[in-house]
């Protein structure tokens, strides 16, 4: 059962792509590795006013992710709470996971010839913080929601 | 060993608070301070570390050995360049006197440093980037307030409605006043929109105007217009504090709504339900007059017109509105002290002319490009030497070719910068300056409802040769026998002077990072404003006694933009929020987000062109043609085109940036001395280019 969610307040975001880089540089990633996008529809004119909103993907960490099963090493895990994350000295590099993943979530960092992926900043909420993206979004408009079954 | 450093974001130049975490001088995370930005920071601001590990900037200092823009440098020790430059200086100071050496700065709190070595020097000299930015929008305000453009903040987020425009100000990224907005947008208020195009901003807008290119001025009167002829305005506060409204209501008589509707391409209708919007939000409405407003030939009235605007609407010093910008000794307190308090007083008049031939402009950081007459002519006196400190003229002001033919009357051209720029590049001594991670910088006072001091604290140690300012200074000033100038021996003593009359210590900044004068935000009573405004009359002078002066009108009759000529378009430019202009371009990480810029063009007149959207587009002015990506859009007006400014760098040692997109002020062909005459602002939107499909869309490709 996954915990946590991460939610964007399309009417907060302008769409800064902050969030993009505060992973990155969060992650210590090279250039290459992009682990979470802001994507926009083309402009619309509504009431006079051209508009679009921005909506946010990263990882859904799937209930049953299928890059953990291909993973030939046990690289790929899925914590209790529900965080798909790359074992780092078990990763080999090999990618399969991003071709499993429909959406090719996982990246190859050039620098470790590794795996990597978003794991909502897992060492940060352990550590009882919130991930790079939500700490520092520009407009707070990126949060960590955790899920309650009702 | 680990260890959180309170410090300030030198991305760009927003100086927002940071706080630190560094490990064995590394640094492994940086946020927004908690206490004033609760974390947030923009995309810039994270990419920080990626500038300092980058080996694509200057890692010692370099000296020219081939002509100049050769790109031939030799590496050379501190010592060595230091005396270079020193000897240098010394002869020109000799020959021509020190009023033949200029020094221009970043503007902003750290400008102190720059200026008072000028001034040590003995020339009067000193002067920034201003006459490409908000020169106008500054003297506008002060020929209606007798305050600058800093004067007042914005108290954005009680505002019910924001008035902008081009003033792209989601996209030109100041977290802690984006927030403002967006907390005023949350809480319902209204956002006006107005613009050549649609941008990052005018997507949240209620109201959004395209308006043809150069219209602005002729909006914001028909604006002042129908809130007079509604009888809107506030008549209390017009009466008590202002002059000359009957002259302006006398002006404005033929600018309706419907003669601006015309004008501007929009509809009369929208601006009657802009006006009614406005008078039913008043006075809790802000109309920004602008900040990089160095646009049109009368973007000084635009911005005067706005400004006065916001007196009509009686927002002066009420929540929501205009708030007067308050000071250390608005709080009983006393500031730091200024470096520049040290040196003498410059007794020379301006090379540049300002506060002499031109008694409009005020003297402060003069007018950059004015100097370059001085350069070319010898006129009032020659400048024999220049020192560009992280400033990039070639990369601020139009025509960098035209630059370079007056910089060649220079014996020394010196740039102090963290990265390559194209200043730099064509430059005699590059003296690299540690990064803003890597360096200590003054304390400064920020203005504002609660003042405060901020500073910038050395987090890590530097990883290439480099230097702090203060150092690079202090190694000239002692070279030049000015040491007493210069007196501290580290930043730290610099700093403990600084603080001295201000009662505190640098221990008041461990808590927060910096230190407020006040608990709550200082509000004068706004029934006794009179004295505050420092014109003439101590009023709001719609009609400026200082111009008339000076003979020039307050308000200037609207005359129609020129249309550009078949097949050509009016160039203009713009910010993007991953970049800060031109200097970061070329960070490894900003770079990977955006490498190059786009050339905006109107659907229609693309298909006019045969262009389609990924083209390659020729662009031309005069001898310059540049070719760019084109991007086609609906939501620009068809006598534009547009693109972000910062681009098509051509310095080969900056791999990543190196001829990617196009640079616009390169296009801007003999506009140097163009500029407002009232504010002397650069007329940087007054450029027409030819745009034609490419001849680099290849039609064919043979290969073995």
């Amino acid at each position: 059962m996954n915990t946590y969610t991460l939610y964007l307040n399309s009417k907060r975001c302008i769409g800064c792509h902050g969030c993009v880089v505060h992973c990155k540089a969060n992650k210590g990633l090279p250039v290459g590795p992009i682990l979470c996008e802001i994507s926009h529809e083309p402009l619309k004119s509504v009431r006079g006013v051209p508009k679009t909103e921005f909506k946010f993907r990263s990882c859904y960490h799937c209930e049953d992710p299928f890059c953990v099963t291909i993973c030939p090493t046990g690289a790929m895990k899925k914590r209790e709470d529900g965080i798909v994350y790359v074992d780092v000295p078990k990763c080999i590099g090999c990618m399969a996971c991003a071709g499993a993943c429909p959406w090719g979530i996982p990246q190859h960092n050039p620098e470790t010839n590794k795996a990597v992926k978003c794991d909502y900043c897992m060492d940060r909420l352990d550590a009882g913080l919130q991930p790079a993206c939500v700490t520092k979004c520009t407009t707070h408009a990126l949060k960590l929601v955790t899920m309650k079954v009702i | 060993m680990k260890k959180s450093v309170w410090s300030m974001c030198g991305m760009c130049t927003v100086r927002c608070p940071i706080r630190v975490e560094v490990e064995d001088n590394n640094v492994t995370w940086l946020e927004g301070n908690q206490h004033i930005l609760k974390g947030a920071l923009c995309a810039k601001g994270s990419a920080g570390p990626s500038l300092v590990a980058d080996k694509e900037r200057p890692q010692q200092p370099l000296i020219r050995r081939g002509g100049r823009g050769a790109g031939r440098w030799e590496a050379v020790s501190w010592e060595f360049a230091l005396d270079y430059i020193a000897d240098k200086l010394k002869t020109i100071i000799d020959r021509h006197g020190p009023e033949a050496i200029m020094a221009s700065s970043r503007g902003g709190p750290f400008q102190d440093l720059v200026k008072a070595f000028t001034h040590a020097l003995g020339s009067p000299n000193y002067s920034n980037h201003d006459s490409a930015c908000g020169r106008n929008v500054h003297h506008a305000s002060i020929s209606l307030f007798g305050l600058g453009r800093k004067g007042f903040i914005y108290d954005i987020k009680n505002a019910k409605h924001l008035v902008l425009f081009g003033r792209n100000i989601l996209a030109s990224l100041r977290p802690a006043e984006v927030n403002q907005v967006m907390d005023m947008l949350d809480k319902g208020g209204r956002l006006t929109y107005v613009d050549v195009r649609q941008t990052l901003t005018g997507i949240k807008a209620t109201n959004f105007f395209q308006v043809r290119p150069g219209t602005d001025y002729a909006l914001a009167l028909a604006l002042i217009h129908e809130i007079i002829k509604a009888e809107g305005y506030d008549a209390d506060f017009v009466e008590r504090y202002t002059t000359g409204f009957d002259e302006l209501a006398y002006f404005v008589e033929n600018y309706s709504a419907e003669w601006a509707a015309k004008e501007c391409g929009i509809k009369a209708k929208d601006i009657h339900e802009l006006v009614g919007q406005l008078i039913a939000d008043r006075p809790k409405v802000v109309f920004h007059p602008g900040w990089m407003l160095s646009r049109y030939n009368d973007s000084f009235y635009a911005s005067r017109a706005l400004n006065c605007l916001n007196a009509l609407m009686g927002n002066i010093e009420v929540e929501g509105g205009l708030i007067f910008a308050k000071g250390a000794g608005d709080c009983g307190g006393k500031g730091p002290r200024a470096l520049n308090e040290l040196s003498p007083k410059p007794t020379a008049k301006r090379a540049d002319g300002v506060g002499d031939v031109y008694k409009q402009f005020e003297k402060g950081p003069g007018l950059f490009h004015l100097f370059y007459k001085a350069m070319a002519t010898g006129n009032p006196y020659p400048i024999k030497g220049i020192i560009c400190v992280r400033h990039d003229p070639f990369a601020c002001f139009p025509d960098p070719q035209a630059q370079k033919e007056a910089l060649d009357n220079c014996d020394l051209i010196v740039s102090v910068d963290t990265h390559y720029s194209e200043f730099g590049w064509y430059a005699d001594v590059i003296l690299p300056e540690s990064t803003y991670l890597e360096r200590d910088s003054m304390i400064a006072l920020q203005k504002g409802m609660k003042p405060r001091m901020i500073m910038r604290n050395k987090a890590i140690e530097p990883q290439a040769d480099t230097r702090d300012l203060y150092s690079i200074i202090k190694g000239l000033a002692t070279r030049l026998g000015l040491d007493q100038y210069f007196p501290f021996n580290t930043v730290r003593e610099l700093w403990e002077w600084q603080l001295e009359p201000t009662g505190f210590t640098l221990a008041d900044f461990e808590k927060k990072g910096f230190v407020e004068y006040a608990d709550k935000p200082v509000l004068y009573d706004r029934e006794k404003l009179e004295g505050k405004f420092k014109t003439p009359s101590g009023k709001i002078e719609i009609i400026s006694q200082k111009l008339s002066e000076w003979g020039f009108p307050s308000w200037k009759p609207y005359e129609s933009p020129a249309k550009p000529p078949k097949g050509q378009y009016r160039l203009v430019f713009g910010r993007s929020p991953l970049h800060a202009h031109s200097h970061t371009v070329n960070n490894p990480l900003l770079n990977e987000m955006m490498p190059e810029n786009t050339l905006w063009i109107n659907t229609r007149e693309a298909g006019k062109m045969g262009v389609a959207e990924g083209d390659f587009v020729d662009v031309i002015s005069g001898d310059i043609t540049s070719v760019i990506t084109a991007k086609l859009t609906d939501f620009i007006h068809p006598e534009a085109v547009y693109t972000v400014h910062g681009f098509g760098r051509q310095i080969p040692l900056q791999t990543r940036a190196y001829h990617a997109g196009m640079s616009d002020q390169k296009l801007m062909k003999g506009q140097l001395q163009n500029m407002d005459p009232v504010g002397g602002g650069l007329n940087l939107c007054e450029t027409f280019v030819t745009v034609r499909k490419s001849s680099k869309n290849h039609q064919r490709k043979v290969e073995l």
